[in-house]
């Protein structure tokens, strides 16, 4: 298997958190993984993305080449958009629909929307809404790694496990929280999948 | 589970750490803060704990790096490319004195510049010191590498520089790690001739190094980090350190069989270049960073079937991927969608509640009431007042030219003159040129935008903040009613417009310093507290 994932958000948002649970799952599937941060100056507020590869032969880029992203991942719908060239011709994007807003001249939520619709069965999740509802806004992360589970090629458990792993340190509470959040996205996904 | 995850940065620190490192010296810089970051995170079972405060400055770091190894201990020093610069005149000659116990260089390239503020290649600074350089390719070569060039750097009596760049420093990969070894013991030299560089002494280890070039280069030729992997066709790439990734994904995407010469360690292997061109037509020169080596072979050996950078097969800046180096082959890569023309750039910004804000707010106020209002700044968080909305510096050049770049502006007549300095750039390159002004009386009003942190590069001790810097201005020279303090917020708008008002004008030098702890490591502490870590 080789999964390709483009993982999009602002500086700040948590999709290196995303990463870390992914690769510590990967890691613990006996796959080689490569995972590129942003550092520096664009965390502060900026355009941040991570490209993260897993299979299970010798992974030589870095970075995925254009064309071959097999999901975009990502917690911001406009931040979803940015890396259309790295997918996939049967690539999917999923992304949350809550827009961070720190700029002025941000596009229209409809014109954004309307552009994730033109992709191939986009994966598009109310990630705060659904975060609140597992009990804690700042979750929302999770429930986006929730809603991309299926289409990673790990084994969602392993997925889950890796989750309670990460958070272990800062108590049982957070743990369950988080994992409540992943469950909520896996749950949207699986509706959405089903429908169409 | 034998493979612990790692950024290209931490597999350096992790290999340093088990080649027996007794110290580490670094300033921080995007993108190799992560290799002193983790041996301060890990550094505490080694016997005895391996020494990994930050320095003020990469020079400084240099030098003690040099000076433990003069002692006899293996150490690191690592730095931005930029960082080498600062570095530079400590670089050099530590190839002319040379060293005792292994000295690692580790550079981290910015090319894109994506968090500096150019793209120069660190490995023409090896070539200009006759250093011999790594520059392995994947996260577990950088680990083997790192600590095999501490015994390089021993056999051959000299410093090792290894350059990395930012896509490989930023990027985790599993490595796995072999058995640790002991710290070397104290074996301080006393060697006047080698370590006394009057000319004589200078002389003779200038001709030392320089017969030292034919061995540096027969162990390229036998590196594991220059390999070939054979393939046939008529077209062959030489791919150096990260480039060889990038080429490798290309023949494996659509397979192809073309030989690609691996270069990771440096002088270059003459003849295993030689026998490349021997046997294709045309070569694919492959550089992450300035075509050095593209150069050298058109020279070497004409241009005619030379491809590269140069020529523009591969383009001339910026730093490559698969896409590049497959367009320098010919093959168009497989994007088949395009950004929607809706999606707009978002750049980084001081985040929400900074002080640095409220400083350019008052600044700006006070400025557009003179005529010129030029702005000297600096290099750090607050070089985003360059941006909308803000647009409230002129100059960032490089670490420490705010004071000085200001001081010449005002002796040709400029008035006012404003720098404004982090804390933490001070301290590293700011000092002397206020030294400078306050020497020569030129009428100059310095803000040191005093956020008590490194904050750009995520929060890393600063060597001096608060009362320290107050008092080292006073030392330097700073009339006490001209060193003042604001504290940058919302509220004291109107007192910080003041006492702008009363510095600025002032005709000799004056210091303000705004006192504000960055809101992100503010955060950061109450999160500690709170977990209890």
């Amino acid at each position: 298997m080789q999964s390709n994932i483009i993982l999009a958000g602002v500086g700040g948002q948590g999709i290196l958190t995303i990463a870390a649970v992914i690769d510590r799952a990967a890691l613990q599937s006996g796959l080689t993984i490569r995972q590129t941060e942003v550092h520096g100056m664009s965390q502060r507020g900026g355009a941040v993305q991570s490209h993260l590869r897993i299979s299970d032969k010798e992974i030589y880029s870095d970075l995925i080449p254009e064309g071959a992203a097999d999901l975009i991942l990502s917690v911001e719908p406009l931040e979803a958009l940015r890396y259309m060239p790295f997918l996939a011709p049967d690539g999917r994007i999923i992304t949350s629909i809550d827009p961070f807003i720190n700029i002025e001249n941000y596009p229209s939520i409809e014109d954004i929307l309307a552009e994730l619709h033109r992709t191939n069965r986009p994966v598009l999740v109310n990630a705060t809404e659904l975060a609140r509802e597992a009990g804690n806004a700042k979750t929302s992360n999770m429930v986006m790694l929730g809603a991309a589970s299926r289409y990673i090629g790990i084994d969602e458990k392993q997925l889950e496990a890796a989750i309670g792993e990460l958070f272990h340190g800062k108590g049982s509470a957070i743990v369950a929280v988080n994992i409540k959040a992943f469950r909520k996205g896996q749950e949207l996904s699986q509706t959405q999948a089903t429908e169409t | 589970m034998n493979k612990q995850l790692l950024l290209g940065a931490e597999a350096i620190a992790l290999g340093a750490l088990d080649a027996g490192i007794s110290g580490v010296y670094a300033y921080p810089g995007t993108p190799s803060t992560e290799i002193t970051e983790y041996i301060q995170k890990n550094h505490a079972d080694r016997i005895p704990p391996v020494r990994s405060s930050w320095s003020a400055n990469e020079k400084t770091a240099y030098e003690a790096a040099l000076g433990m190894s003069y002692a006899g201990k293996r150490s690191l020093v690592c730095m931005k490319h930029v960082g080498l610069n600062v570095a530079a005149d400590a670089f050099i000659n530590s190839a002319i004195t040379g060293v005792n116990g292994g000295l690692v260089v580790a550079v981290a390239d910015d090319p894109s510049m994506h968090s500096s503020q150019n793209e120069q290649d660190s490995r023409v600074y090896g070539k200009f010191a006759m250093l011999p350089v790594l520059e392995p390719s994947s996260q577990q070569d950088l680990y083997n590498a790192a600590r095999e060039a501490f015994k390089l750097s021993e056999s051959v009596q000299l410093p090792v520089l290894l350059r990395l760049t930012t896509r490989l420093a930023h990027s985790r990969a599993g490595v796995e790690r072999t058995s640790a070894q002991p710290q070397n013991p104290l074996h301080a030299l006393y060697a006047p001739e080698r370590f006394v560089l009057i000319p004589q002494n200078a002389r003779r280890q200038y001709n030392l190094l320089l017969g030292k070039q034919k061995d540096l280069e027969q162990l390229s030729e036998q590196s594991w980090l220059n390999r070939l992997v054979t393939g046939t066709g008529s077209t062959g790439v030489i791919a150096f350190g990260i480039a060889f990734n990038y080429t490798m994904e290309v023949r494996q995407a659509f397979a192809l069989d073309f030989p690609v010469l691996q270069i990771g360690q440096y002088p270059l292997p003459r003849k295993q270049v030689e026998s490349l061109f021997t046997s294709c037509d045309t070569i694919l020169v492959a550089e992450e960073g300035y075509p050095v080596y593209e150069e050298l072979l058109r020279g070497y050996f004409g241009g005619d079937n030379i491809r590269g950078r140069m020529d523009g097969t591969l383009p001339r800046a910026g730093e490559l991927n698969a896409d590049t180096i497959a367009r320098g082959l010919g093959i168009e890569p497989k994007a088949v969608f395009t950004v929607p023309d809706i999606v707009v750039n978002r750049p980084p910004s001081l985040c929400k509640g900074c002080g640095h804000r409220d400083l350019y707010a008052a600044l700006t106020k006070v400025m557009s009431s003179f005529a010129e209002h030029h702005v000297f700044s600096d290099i750090g968080c607050y070089t985003l007042g360059a941006l909308e909305p803000f647009n409230a510096i002129h100059t960032c050049v490089d670490m420490g030219a705010s004071i000085t770049m200001a001081k010449g502006a005002a002796d040709a007549g400029l008035r006012p003159a404003v720098a404004v300095i982090g804390d933490s750039t001070f301290t590293h390159s700011g000092m002397t040129g206020l030294l400078d002004a306050i020497n020569d009386g030129s009428p100059l009003t310095v803000i040191i935008a005093d956020n008590d942190t490194t904050a750009m590069t995520g929060g890393q001790q600063s060597s001096a903040t608060g009362s320290r810097l107050l008092n080292i201005c006073r030392g330097l020279g700073i009339e006490e009613q001209h060193l003042r303090t604001i504290i940058p917020l919302k509220s004291n708008l109107e007192e910080n417009i003041r006492v702008l008002k009363e510095e600025i004008p002032y005709e000799g030098v004056s210091v303000v310093i705004a006192q504000r702890e960055c809101v992100e490591t503010a955060a950061r502490k109450k999160r500690s507290k709170v977990s209890g870590t």
